[in-house]
Protein backbone atom coordinates (compact mmCIF):
# COMPACT_ATOMS: atom_id res chain seq x y z
CA UNK A 1 0.00 0.00 0.00
CA UNK A 2 1.84 3.46 -1.10
CA UNK A 3 0.32 5.08 1.35
CA UNK A 4 2.56 3.89 4.06
CA UNK A 5 5.25 4.73 2.20
CA UNK A 6 6.13 8.34 2.22
CA UNK A 7 9.21 8.22 1.05
CA UNK A 8 11.98 10.82 0.33
CA UNK A 9 12.87 12.30 -2.55
CA UNK A 10 16.43 11.79 -3.87
CA UNK A 11 17.09 15.17 -6.02
CA UNK A 12 20.85 15.02 -6.44
CA UNK A 13 20.93 18.16 -4.95
CA UNK A 14 21.88 17.30 -1.43
CA UNK A 15 19.09 16.60 1.92
CA UNK A 16 17.88 20.32 1.68
CA UNK A 17 16.64 20.38 -1.40
CA UNK A 18 15.59 16.62 -1.21
CA UNK A 19 13.51 17.88 1.89
CA UNK A 20 12.19 20.84 -0.64
CA UNK A 21 11.10 18.04 -3.22
CA UNK A 22 9.48 15.84 -0.36
CA UNK A 23 6.70 18.27 0.45
CA UNK A 24 5.18 19.12 -3.28
CA UNK A 25 5.26 15.24 -3.80
CA UNK A 26 3.79 13.58 -1.01
CA UNK A 27 -0.02 14.57 -1.01
CA UNK A 28 -0.12 12.70 2.06
CA UNK A 29 1.67 15.53 3.97
CA UNK A 30 0.74 18.52 1.14
CA UNK A 31 -3.34 17.56 1.57
CA UNK A 32 -3.45 18.78 5.31
CA UNK A 33 -1.17 21.49 4.90
CA UNK A 34 -3.65 23.30 2.43
CA UNK A 35 -6.92 22.97 3.96
CA UNK A 36 -5.45 24.42 7.16
CA UNK A 37 -3.24 26.84 5.23
CA UNK A 38 -7.16 27.72 3.60
CA UNK A 39 -8.94 27.57 7.35
CA UNK A 40 -6.75 29.94 8.64
CA UNK A 41 -6.26 32.08 5.73
CA UNK A 42 -10.24 32.61 5.56
CA UNK A 43 -9.83 33.54 8.92
CA UNK A 44 -8.10 36.76 7.76
CA UNK A 45 -4.45 38.06 8.44
CA UNK A 46 -4.17 37.07 11.92
CA UNK A 47 -5.06 33.26 11.40
CA UNK A 48 -2.72 32.88 8.55
CA UNK A 49 -0.05 34.60 10.62
CA UNK A 50 -0.67 32.18 13.52
CA UNK A 51 -0.27 28.87 11.28
CA UNK A 52 2.50 30.75 9.17
CA UNK A 53 4.38 31.04 12.40
CA UNK A 54 3.92 27.78 13.87
CA UNK A 55 3.69 24.77 11.71
CA UNK A 56 7.20 24.73 10.18
CA UNK A 57 8.93 25.10 13.48
CA UNK A 58 6.33 22.42 14.87
CA UNK A 59 6.64 20.54 11.62
CA UNK A 60 11.10 20.49 11.99
CA UNK A 61 10.53 19.64 15.73
CA UNK A 62 8.04 16.71 14.71
CA UNK A 63 11.17 15.46 12.21
CA UNK A 64 13.91 15.81 15.45
CA UNK A 65 11.37 13.89 17.51
CA UNK A 66 10.39 11.65 14.90
CA UNK A 67 13.58 9.67 15.16
CA UNK A 68 12.38 8.05 18.66
CA UNK A 69 9.12 6.49 17.25
CA UNK A 70 8.51 3.22 15.21
CA UNK A 71 6.23 2.76 12.08
CA UNK A 72 2.53 2.39 12.97
CA UNK A 73 -0.70 2.23 11.56
CA UNK A 74 -2.29 5.15 13.55
CA UNK A 75 0.55 7.76 11.71
CA UNK A 76 -1.36 7.63 8.25
CA UNK A 77 -4.92 6.93 10.10
CA UNK A 78 -4.08 10.32 11.76
CA UNK A 79 -2.80 12.43 9.66
CA UNK A 80 -5.89 11.46 7.08
CA UNK A 81 -8.33 12.49 10.12
CA UNK A 82 -6.79 15.41 10.43
CA UNK A 83 -6.90 16.37 7.00
CA UNK A 84 -10.96 15.73 7.38
CA UNK A 85 -11.30 18.01 10.04
CA UNK A 86 -9.15 20.72 8.43
CA UNK A 87 -10.87 20.32 5.19
CA UNK A 88 -13.89 20.43 6.97
CA UNK A 89 -13.09 23.89 8.59
CA UNK A 90 -12.34 25.17 5.73
CA UNK A 91 -15.67 24.20 3.81
CA UNK A 92 -17.58 25.12 7.06
CA UNK A 93 -15.55 28.38 6.56
CA UNK A 94 -16.09 28.51 10.43
CA UNK A 95 -14.90 31.66 13.13
CA UNK A 96 -12.02 30.41 14.32
CA UNK A 97 -10.01 32.35 17.16
CA UNK A 98 -6.04 32.63 16.32
CA UNK A 99 -4.94 30.88 19.14
CA UNK A 100 -6.93 27.47 18.23
CA UNK A 101 -5.32 27.96 14.23
CA UNK A 102 -1.94 27.69 16.34
CA UNK A 103 -2.83 25.01 18.39
CA UNK A 104 -4.03 22.80 15.17
CA UNK A 105 -0.90 24.07 13.38
CA UNK A 106 1.26 22.70 15.94
CA UNK A 107 -0.75 19.01 16.11
CA UNK A 108 -0.46 19.17 12.33
CA UNK A 109 3.33 20.33 12.17
CA UNK A 110 4.31 17.65 14.80
CA UNK A 111 2.38 14.71 13.81
CA UNK A 112 3.27 15.14 10.02
CA UNK A 113 6.74 16.06 11.05
CA UNK A 114 7.26 12.92 13.19
CA UNK A 115 6.03 10.89 10.43
CA UNK A 116 8.28 12.13 8.07
CA UNK A 117 11.25 11.68 10.85
CA UNK A 118 10.47 7.94 11.07
CA UNK A 119 11.01 7.74 7.11
CA UNK A 120 14.21 10.08 7.76
CA UNK A 121 15.64 7.47 10.28
CA UNK A 122 14.52 4.45 8.14
CA UNK A 123 16.37 5.59 5.23
CA UNK A 124 19.39 6.48 7.25
CA UNK A 125 19.23 10.41 5.62
CA UNK A 126 20.86 13.47 7.17
CA UNK A 127 17.68 14.78 9.76
CA UNK A 128 19.01 18.29 9.99
CA UNK A 129 19.23 19.18 6.43
CA UNK A 130 16.67 17.44 5.22
CA UNK A 131 14.30 18.51 8.23
CA UNK A 132 15.25 22.02 7.39
CA UNK A 133 14.06 21.53 3.73
CA UNK A 134 10.96 19.84 4.09
CA UNK A 135 10.33 22.90 6.47
CA UNK A 136 10.91 25.92 4.46
CA UNK A 137 8.86 23.70 2.06
CA UNK A 138 6.20 24.22 4.61
CA UNK A 139 6.92 27.80 5.26
CA UNK A 140 6.90 28.71 1.44
CA UNK A 141 3.49 26.67 1.20
CA UNK A 142 1.28 27.87 3.96
CA UNK A 143 2.47 31.53 3.00
CA UNK A 144 1.17 31.40 -0.26
CA UNK A 145 -2.31 29.48 0.29
CA UNK A 146 -2.81 31.41 3.39
CA UNK A 147 -1.75 34.60 1.70
CA UNK A 148 -4.01 33.73 -0.97
CA UNK A 149 -6.86 32.54 1.05
CA UNK A 150 -6.57 35.78 3.42
CA UNK A 151 -6.79 37.96 0.69
CA UNK A 152 -10.15 36.80 -0.61
CA UNK A 153 -12.91 39.39 -0.28
CA UNK A 154 -15.21 38.48 -2.83
CA UNK A 155 -17.70 36.29 -1.92
CA UNK A 156 -17.61 33.68 -5.03
CA UNK A 157 -13.57 33.59 -4.06
CA UNK A 158 -14.65 32.49 -0.36
CA UNK A 159 -17.03 30.24 -1.64
CA UNK A 160 -14.66 28.65 -4.35
CA UNK A 161 -11.72 28.35 -1.35
CA UNK A 162 -15.03 26.67 0.47
CA UNK A 163 -15.49 23.96 -2.28
CA UNK A 164 -11.88 23.59 -2.56
CA UNK A 165 -11.93 22.64 0.97
CA UNK A 166 -14.27 20.36 0.85
CA UNK A 167 -12.50 18.50 -1.90
CA UNK A 168 -9.71 18.53 0.24
CA UNK A 169 -11.77 16.81 3.21
CA UNK A 170 -13.23 14.07 0.76
CA UNK A 171 -9.72 13.08 -0.46
CA UNK A 172 -8.98 13.14 3.23
CA UNK A 173 -11.62 10.85 3.80
CA UNK A 174 -10.72 8.49 1.06
CA UNK A 175 -7.25 8.97 2.70
CA UNK A 176 -8.81 7.52 5.85
CA UNK A 177 -10.25 4.83 4.03
CA UNK A 178 -7.00 3.56 2.31
CA UNK A 179 -4.82 3.74 5.75
CA UNK A 180 -7.46 1.96 7.38
CA UNK A 181 -7.67 -0.88 4.56
CA UNK B 1 19.38 37.20 -25.21
CA UNK B 2 16.19 35.29 -24.98
CA UNK B 3 18.19 32.56 -27.27
CA UNK B 4 21.06 33.01 -24.49
CA UNK B 5 18.43 32.02 -22.52
CA UNK B 6 16.81 29.35 -23.92
CA UNK B 7 20.67 27.66 -24.74
CA UNK B 8 21.26 27.90 -21.14
CA UNK B 9 17.85 26.51 -19.53
CA UNK B 10 18.75 23.61 -22.34
CA UNK B 11 22.16 22.92 -20.49
CA UNK B 12 20.99 22.66 -17.52
CA UNK B 13 18.43 20.30 -18.03
CA UNK B 14 21.26 18.65 -19.80
CA UNK B 15 23.44 18.86 -17.35
CA UNK B 16 21.20 18.07 -14.31
CA UNK B 17 21.74 14.64 -12.70
CA UNK B 18 19.77 11.55 -13.77
CA UNK B 19 19.93 10.74 -10.06
CA UNK B 20 17.31 13.58 -9.55
CA UNK B 21 14.54 11.44 -10.95
CA UNK B 22 16.23 8.12 -9.38
CA UNK B 23 13.10 7.63 -7.19
CA UNK B 24 9.41 7.40 -7.98
CA UNK B 25 7.51 6.08 -5.98
CA UNK B 26 4.91 4.09 -8.68
CA UNK B 27 1.65 4.59 -10.01
CA UNK B 28 1.24 8.27 -9.22
CA UNK B 29 0.74 9.01 -12.66
CA UNK B 30 -1.64 6.41 -13.50
CA UNK B 31 -3.38 6.84 -9.85
CA UNK B 32 -4.36 10.41 -10.36
CA UNK B 33 -5.69 10.11 -13.85
CA UNK B 34 -7.17 7.15 -14.07
CA UNK B 35 -9.17 8.86 -10.86
CA UNK B 36 -9.64 11.87 -12.77
CA UNK B 37 -11.40 9.81 -15.82
CA UNK B 38 -12.99 7.29 -13.58
CA UNK B 39 -16.08 9.20 -13.49
CA UNK B 40 -16.72 10.44 -17.03
CA UNK B 41 -16.08 6.79 -17.70
CA UNK B 42 -19.58 5.97 -16.89
CA UNK B 43 -22.97 7.53 -17.95
CA UNK B 44 -24.85 7.15 -14.75
CA UNK B 45 -22.14 8.79 -12.25
CA UNK B 46 -22.24 11.76 -15.06
CA UNK B 47 -25.89 12.23 -15.44
CA UNK B 48 -26.48 12.37 -11.66
CA UNK B 49 -23.24 14.71 -10.86
CA UNK B 50 -24.52 17.05 -13.56
CA UNK B 51 -28.06 16.88 -12.42
CA UNK B 52 -26.71 17.69 -8.77
CA UNK B 53 -25.44 21.12 -10.41
CA UNK B 54 -28.44 21.81 -12.73
CA UNK B 55 -30.84 21.32 -9.21
CA UNK B 56 -28.43 23.79 -7.44
CA UNK B 57 -28.57 26.46 -10.11
CA UNK B 58 -32.22 26.00 -10.02
CA UNK B 59 -32.71 26.38 -6.32
CA UNK B 60 -30.06 29.46 -6.60
CA UNK B 61 -27.74 30.48 -3.63
CA UNK B 62 -26.79 29.37 -0.99
CA UNK B 63 -27.97 25.63 -2.24
CA UNK B 64 -26.00 26.28 -5.12
CA UNK B 65 -22.95 25.68 -3.95
CA UNK B 66 -24.10 23.76 -0.69
CA UNK B 67 -25.04 20.91 -2.80
CA UNK B 68 -21.88 20.49 -4.36
CA UNK B 69 -20.19 20.93 -1.05
CA UNK B 70 -21.58 18.38 0.76
CA UNK B 71 -21.78 15.92 -2.72
CA UNK B 72 -17.95 15.14 -2.42
CA UNK B 73 -17.90 14.55 1.58
CA UNK B 74 -20.15 12.13 1.44
CA UNK B 75 -19.87 11.02 -1.16
CA UNK B 76 -16.25 10.18 0.01
CA UNK B 77 -17.92 8.58 3.19
CA UNK B 78 -19.41 6.12 0.91
CA UNK B 79 -16.06 5.38 -0.65
CA UNK B 80 -14.68 4.58 2.88
CA UNK B 81 -17.02 2.52 4.06
CA UNK B 82 -16.96 0.76 0.74
CA UNK B 83 -12.87 0.94 1.21
CA UNK B 84 -13.23 -0.91 4.84
CA UNK B 85 -15.50 -3.77 3.94
CA UNK B 86 -18.60 -2.51 4.92
CA UNK B 87 -21.06 -3.98 2.82
CA UNK B 88 -24.11 -1.93 1.25
CA UNK B 89 -26.45 -3.56 -0.73
CA UNK B 90 -28.27 -2.62 -3.92
CA UNK B 91 -25.50 -0.06 -4.91
CA UNK B 92 -26.82 -0.27 -8.71
CA UNK B 93 -30.29 0.50 -7.81
CA UNK B 94 -28.96 3.54 -5.44
CA UNK B 95 -27.28 4.77 -8.33
CA UNK B 96 -30.30 4.55 -10.65
CA UNK B 97 -32.50 6.21 -8.24
CA UNK B 98 -30.10 8.77 -7.82
CA UNK B 99 -30.59 9.66 -11.63
CA UNK B 100 -34.23 9.08 -11.26
CA UNK B 101 -34.66 11.59 -8.28
CA UNK B 102 -32.13 14.03 -9.40
CA UNK B 103 -33.75 14.25 -13.03
CA UNK B 104 -36.89 14.31 -11.46
CA UNK B 105 -36.36 17.25 -9.10
CA UNK B 106 -34.80 19.32 -11.95
CA UNK B 107 -37.82 18.46 -14.00
CA UNK B 108 -40.17 19.62 -11.78
CA UNK B 109 -38.21 22.13 -10.30
CA UNK B 110 -38.59 20.94 -7.03
CA UNK B 111 -37.68 23.46 -3.86
CA UNK B 112 -37.76 21.25 -0.76
CA UNK B 113 -36.25 22.94 2.08
CA UNK B 114 -32.45 23.57 1.94
CA UNK B 115 -31.52 20.67 4.55
CA UNK B 116 -33.53 18.04 2.68
CA UNK B 117 -31.85 18.75 -0.43
CA UNK B 118 -28.75 18.74 1.10
CA UNK B 119 -29.63 15.01 2.70
CA UNK B 120 -31.38 13.60 -0.58
CA UNK B 121 -28.09 14.74 -2.16
CA UNK B 122 -26.39 13.09 0.60
CA UNK B 123 -28.18 9.66 0.64
CA UNK B 124 -27.88 9.68 -3.34
CA UNK B 125 -23.84 10.17 -2.80
CA UNK B 126 -23.15 7.42 -0.56
CA UNK B 127 -23.93 5.14 -3.13
CA UNK B 128 -21.74 6.73 -5.89
CA UNK B 129 -18.75 6.93 -3.49
CA UNK B 130 -19.47 3.58 -2.73
CA UNK B 131 -19.28 2.06 -6.37
CA UNK B 132 -16.67 4.21 -8.10
CA UNK B 133 -14.65 5.33 -5.08
CA UNK B 134 -12.90 2.06 -4.77
CA UNK B 135 -12.03 0.54 -8.43
CA UNK B 136 -9.18 1.24 -8.01
CA UNK B 137 -6.77 -0.25 -11.18
CA UNK B 138 -3.82 -2.35 -10.66
CA UNK B 139 -0.32 -1.22 -9.99
CA UNK B 140 -2.07 2.56 -9.21
CA UNK B 141 -1.71 4.86 -5.97
CA UNK B 142 -5.06 4.68 -4.20
CA UNK B 143 -5.05 8.44 -2.48
CA UNK B 144 -4.16 9.72 -6.05
CA UNK B 145 -6.64 7.93 -7.63
CA UNK B 146 -9.05 9.38 -5.13
CA UNK B 147 -7.89 12.60 -5.59
CA UNK B 148 -8.10 12.70 -8.84
CA UNK B 149 -11.73 11.28 -8.91
CA UNK B 150 -13.25 13.94 -6.05
CA UNK B 151 -11.72 16.42 -8.20
CA UNK B 152 -13.78 14.98 -11.71
CA UNK B 153 -16.85 15.02 -9.61
CA UNK B 154 -16.85 18.29 -8.53
CA UNK B 155 -16.09 19.73 -12.22
CA UNK B 156 -19.16 17.49 -13.16
CA UNK B 157 -21.22 19.37 -10.47
CA UNK B 158 -19.34 23.09 -12.11
CA UNK B 159 -20.10 21.61 -15.30
CA UNK B 160 -24.33 21.51 -14.16
CA UNK B 161 -24.44 24.72 -12.54
CA UNK B 162 -22.74 25.97 -15.72
CA UNK B 163 -25.46 24.56 -17.97
CA UNK B 164 -27.88 25.82 -14.89
CA UNK B 165 -27.14 29.71 -16.02
CA UNK B 166 -29.46 29.25 -18.49
CA UNK B 167 -32.29 28.79 -15.99
CA UNK B 168 -32.08 32.61 -15.76
CA UNK B 169 -34.11 32.56 -19.27
CA UNK B 170 -37.80 30.96 -19.94
CA UNK B 171 -36.50 29.21 -22.80
CA UNK B 172 -33.65 27.89 -21.00
CA UNK B 173 -35.91 27.22 -17.73
CA UNK B 174 -37.73 24.65 -20.26
CA UNK B 175 -34.40 23.38 -21.44
CA UNK B 176 -33.47 22.91 -18.18
CA UNK B 177 -36.53 20.68 -17.65
CA UNK B 178 -36.47 18.65 -20.58
CA UNK B 179 -32.91 18.05 -19.66
CA UNK B 180 -34.07 16.88 -15.77
CA UNK B 181 -36.69 14.56 -17.69
CA UNK B 182 -33.78 12.50 -19.89
CA UNK B 183 -31.71 12.31 -17.16
CA UNK B 184 -34.56 10.44 -15.58
CA UNK B 185 -35.20 8.55 -17.57
CA UNK B 186 -31.67 7.38 -18.04
CA UNK B 187 -32.03 6.55 -14.70
CA UNK B 188 -35.30 4.18 -15.37
CA UNK B 189 -32.66 2.85 -17.70
CA UNK B 190 -30.07 1.88 -15.37
CA UNK B 191 -32.63 0.91 -12.94
CA UNK B 192 -34.03 -1.69 -15.53
CA UNK B 193 -30.40 -3.21 -16.11
CA UNK B 194 -29.45 -3.53 -12.49
CA UNK B 195 -32.50 -5.32 -11.46
CA UNK B 196 -32.32 -7.46 -14.83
Amino acid sequence: MPLFLAHLMTTGLGPFYDGLAHLFVTPEDLLPLFALSLAAGLRGPSGGRAALFVLPPAWLAGVFLGRFFAPHWIWPVFSAALTVAFGSLAALDRKLPARIVAVLAATLGLWNGAWNGIELARSGAAVVGTGLGIATAVFVAVALVGALAAALRAPGARIAARVAGSWVGAAGLFMLGWSLR
Amino acid sequence: MTSRRTAATLLFWLLAPAAAFAHTRGGEAVGFVAGLSHPVSGLDHVLAMVAVGLWGAQLGPPAVWLLPVAFPMVMAFGGTLGLVGVHLPGVEIGIALSAIGLGAAVLFEAKPRLALAAALVGFFAIFHGHAHGTELPQGANGLLYSIGFVIATGLLHLLGIGIGTIHRWPAGRAVLRWAGAAVALAGLAFLWRALT
